[in-house]
């Protein structure tokens, strides 16, 4: 174990001090950075399952999740917002948590499981809560809308598993769905045409609860 | 973002070691700081190492004191029940914090160490003395609504930004690391730096330490405590100020004992010692806590946006809910 890591690392060392000659004072120059990202150091093959299907993807180390959804794997259903974790556009679950896929790298999900808007329904097999959205008007330009119904419905699973809010008043008592807890739980996601309300509805309705 | 090497660690001991093999290696949480600064090119790493599989775990002890892995999310340590029950103000002040699928990625070492959000550091195209040493600081004279009040020098006046760090800070957390030289112990306190003249020098953290736990001391009457926080909107925004407090009522209604930290007023989570001598032994009343306040804040600098955070945090810790 010791003797293979030692080995491990004068490899990389030695990966390392190469490319270091093609980078002048620590800042990698453009061209450097091209050259070094075609290199075998930058990029890792990473298997997943994404809507329930095994991928696998040779990718260079930089790509976000996001990107990897969005440009390899061609499922645009989930959307580029801000790219800064400001706005919940490109929510996901990742074995059935919620996160923001522009903050997370790809190579960080080996063997995960990874749900888009395009696994949790499609036309004429939607989701309850795909549903609950279009019954209640819950968007107007839509642009939101995949990261809000992955959020609502990972969010809905958290209350489930008493995981308490800023809102919960009582910490050690089981955590409640109420449109208040909705709304703060909620509010990672960002909706620009202010379709909130017909949101909270719509959520409320698939919780079983009265908005 | 510059090309960078990926590498995983399942043990801290590895993990430091293929830190401190590269040329530029840094430790890999949640990603939720590191990566946004990656992309803007302020944080440049030749090698990631992904601690994240690292401890995650999170243990109460008969003595009442509890051990949180480094890698616990963030999430993760809001919802334990310990916590919740014997800490309160620790799970009120994560949840204060960013929004649900954040707190899902986010590592305890990784908020800890998350880096400032003065809009000025993340803009390669302003001066900013923590990123480009000497430069000068924009933000001084610039928009600075969510600067610093205290501690603060002519260099920097940035704030650290977690909420989580309040309630830690006033807990006395200890952070137990692992770096090339070993294991040891550092107050959370004593832990982040004040700006001084080297504000790129954030923290007493010495080169490839790495956190791998954070302790919670027992705290008899931690299980009467809170969290507040002050933003621009009800929620997911950072704080203007926040408080995270103890209290300790004897019979007589006298504080026995107190503990209150502040946060977004200082460039590291602020324990207000003065404010906490100035209450024990004296009568838990408004105006004992506003005075308190006063005490601790009177060494306040305002600038131009932020002056209104004297008062709105004297008002607000006073307010009886
Ligand atoms: C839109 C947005 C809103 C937010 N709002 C809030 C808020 O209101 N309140 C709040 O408190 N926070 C807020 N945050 C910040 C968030 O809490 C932090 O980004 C998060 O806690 C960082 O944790 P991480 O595990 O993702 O760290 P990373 O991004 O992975 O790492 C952060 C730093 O810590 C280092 N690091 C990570 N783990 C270790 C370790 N074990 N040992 C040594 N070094 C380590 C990394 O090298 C890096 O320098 C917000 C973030 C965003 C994007
Ligand atoms: S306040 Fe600090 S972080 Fe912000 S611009 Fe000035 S030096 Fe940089
Ligand atoms: S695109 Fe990820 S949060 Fe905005
Ligand atoms: S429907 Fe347009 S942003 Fe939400």
């Amino acid at each position: 174990m010791q003797g293979s890591i030692q080995l491990e690392i004068s490899r990389r060392v030695l990966l390392i001090s190469s490319a270091a000659t093609i980078a002048v004072n620590g800042v990698v120059t453009r061209d450097a950075a091209a050259q070094a990202a075609g290199s075998q150091m930058n990029n890792t093959e990473v298997s997943f399952v994404v809507n329930a299907e095994s991928r696998k993807l040779n990718v260079d180390n930089r790509t976000t999740l996001l990107d990897a959804l969005r440009e390899h794997l061609h499922l645009t259903g989930t959307k580029k917002g801000c790219d800064h974790g400001q706005c919940g556009a490109c929510t996901v679950m990742v074995d059935g948590r919620r996160i923001n896929s522009c903050l997370t790298l790809v190579v960080m999900h080996e063997g995960d499981e990874i749900t888009t808007i395009e696994g949790l329904g499609q036309p004429g097999n939607l989701h309850p809560m795909q549903a609950a959205f279009i019954k209640h008007d819950g968007f107007q330009c839509g642009y939101c809308t995949p990261g809000q119904i992955c959020s609502s419905v990972a969010m809905l699973e958290e209350i489930k598993a008493n995981i308490p809010s800023h809102v919960t008043e009582n910490l050690t008592a089981e955590t409640k769905t109420t449109p208040t807890e909705i709304r703060e739980r909620m509010s990672g996601n960002i909706c620009r045409c202010g379709a909130y309300s017909n949101i909270v509805d719509a959520i409320a309705e698939v919780a079983g609860t009265k908005a | 973002m510059n090309p960078f090497d990926y590498l995983q660690a399942d043990n801290a001991s590895n993990a430091v070691k293929l830190a401190s093999a590269a040329a530029a290696g840094k430790y890999l949480g949640g990603g939720t700081n590191l990566v946004d600064l990656m992309r803007e090119t302020v944080e440049r790493p030749d090698t990631l190492v992904d601690v994240t599989d690292l401890s995650r775990r999170i243990e109460a002890r008969p003595d009442g004191s509890v051990m949180i892995g480094a890698a616990v999310k963030n999430t993760a340590l809001a919802a334990d029940r310990t916590v919740r029950r014997n800490f309160p103000l620790l799970s009120r002040a994560i949840l204060a914090g960013a929004s649900g699928q954040i707190r899902n990625m986010a590592t305890v070492g990784g908020n800890i160490l998350q880096r400032t959000r003065c809009t000025y550091f993340y803009d390669e195209a302003s001066r900013c003395n923590k990123r480009d040493p000497g430069r000068g600081c924009d933000a001084i004279d610039g928009f600075n609504r969510y600067h610093a009040i205290l501690g603060a020098s002519p260099s920097c006046v940035a704030t650290h930004p977690s909420d989580m760090c309040v309630a830690l800070a006033a807990l006395d957390a200890i952070v137990h690391l692992e770096g090339p030289e070993g294991v040891r112990m550092l107050k959370l306190v004593d832990l982040h730096r004040l700006p001084g003249g080297r504000p790129d020098i954030e923290t007493e953290l010495r080169p490839h330490e790495l956190i791998t736990d954070v302790e919670l001391p027992a705290l008899s009457f931690a299980a009467r405590s809170t969290y507040r926080k002050v933003r621009d909107r009800a929620s997911y925004a950072f704080a203007l100020v926040s408080v995270a407090a103890a209290l300790d009522l004897g019979d007589d209604g006298n504080v026995k004992d107190v503990r209150v930290a502040l946060g977004g007023v200082a460039h590291k989570p602020w324990r207000a010692l003065k404010m906490e001598a100035a209450l024990r032994g004296r009568a838990a009343t408004e105006v004992n806590f506003r005075a308190a306040a006063e005490g601790e804040l009177s060494d306040a600098a305002g600038l131009r946006d932020n002056a209104f955070n004297r008062t709105r945090q004297a008002d607000d810790r006073c307010r009886p809910r």
